[in-house]
């Protein structure tokens, strides 16, 4: 099966290892990802994102795939928390770095795999939610968002 | 996994040329298997078998009219999925903005320490 996947792209005024640690470091990640970070910075490592408040319990199980400092970082993450993130049941969320210059990095995220979550219920709601972003109504919009 | 009806959608729409079947009725309105078939370099059993994936979905209804069955969009689940994958799109880029302002506060500190 194809997977459905995004991609998404930002230039950064900073030097590519400030960007990785942004990336890798769990006290950086919680300043712009889960509410708390477990992390094995490892290929094969494991780790866990929780999001809310401790006593929610929401969060997600994760897997390192690739860790190659500073120009990539690779996890396969999943919700709901069960089973261990594999390939077949689990997203894919790679991060590629490139120094453009000593104080200028290239930060690409691609998340793939996405057929593959379960929505929970509370994200179908804030779709629902986030219908003032004027999203086109026909497929050409969802055409280019797998195109890119 | 499990069969709900959003797994269903994203398998659906995931399978390119299933994708291609939606995207010309999307373009082109109701249409018969075989008119379909006519526009794709796949089969008609594969496009009924890829129509019935989609109607499985919900992303596709059917309508008899004479010994004709026509096919068409069920353009609120469409939209459904579009948002959906856009809400992903946004958050990535929320996401890559307080990365971008981390990682430059981070440097615009480090330089101002080396300077002292």
């Amino acid at each position: 099966m194809a997977d459905l996947r995004i991609e998404r792209d930002v230039l950064i005024e900073a030097p590519v290892d400030v960007v990785w640690r942004t990336i890798t470091e769990p006290d950086q990640i919680t300043r712009w990802f889960a509410d708390r970070v477990e992390l094995e910075l490892k290929p094969g490592g494991r780790g866990h994102l929780g999001f809310g408040e401790p006593g929610e319990h929401k969060g997600t199980a994760i897997v390192v795939e690739t860790v190659d400092q500073p120009n990539r970082f690779a996890f396969r993450w999943k919700r709901p928390q069960d089973a261990d993130p594999e390939p077949t049941n689990s997203v894919l969320v790679e991060f590629t770095l490139n120094a453009r210059g000593p104080e200028r990095t290239h930060l690409r995220v691609v998340e793939s795999g996405l057929e593959l979550v379960t929505w929970p219920d509370e994200e179908k709601q804030s779709y629902a939610d986030d219908h003032n972003g004027g999203w086109a109504q026909c497929f050409d919009r969802l055409a280019m968002l797998f195109a890119r | 996994m499990r069969t709900e009806p959003d797994d269903q959608l994203w398998s659906a729409i995931a399978e390119p040329s299933r994708r291609r079947v939606l995207d010309l009725l999307v373009s082109g309105g109701e249409a018969t298997a075989s008119v379909l078939a006519e526009q794709v370099p796949f089969t008609r059993q594969a496009v009924s078998k890829h129509l019935v994936a989609l109607e499985e979905a919900g992303l596709v209804s059917r309508r008899k009219q004479g010994r004709d069955v026509l096919f068409r969009v069920e353009s609120s689940r469409l939209d459904q999925a579009t948002r959906a994958m856009s809400d992903v799109a946004t958050r990535w880029d929320r996401r890559l903005a307080s990365i971008k302002g981390l990682a430059e506060a981070a440097h615009v500190e480090a330089k101002g320490r080396s300077r002292r």
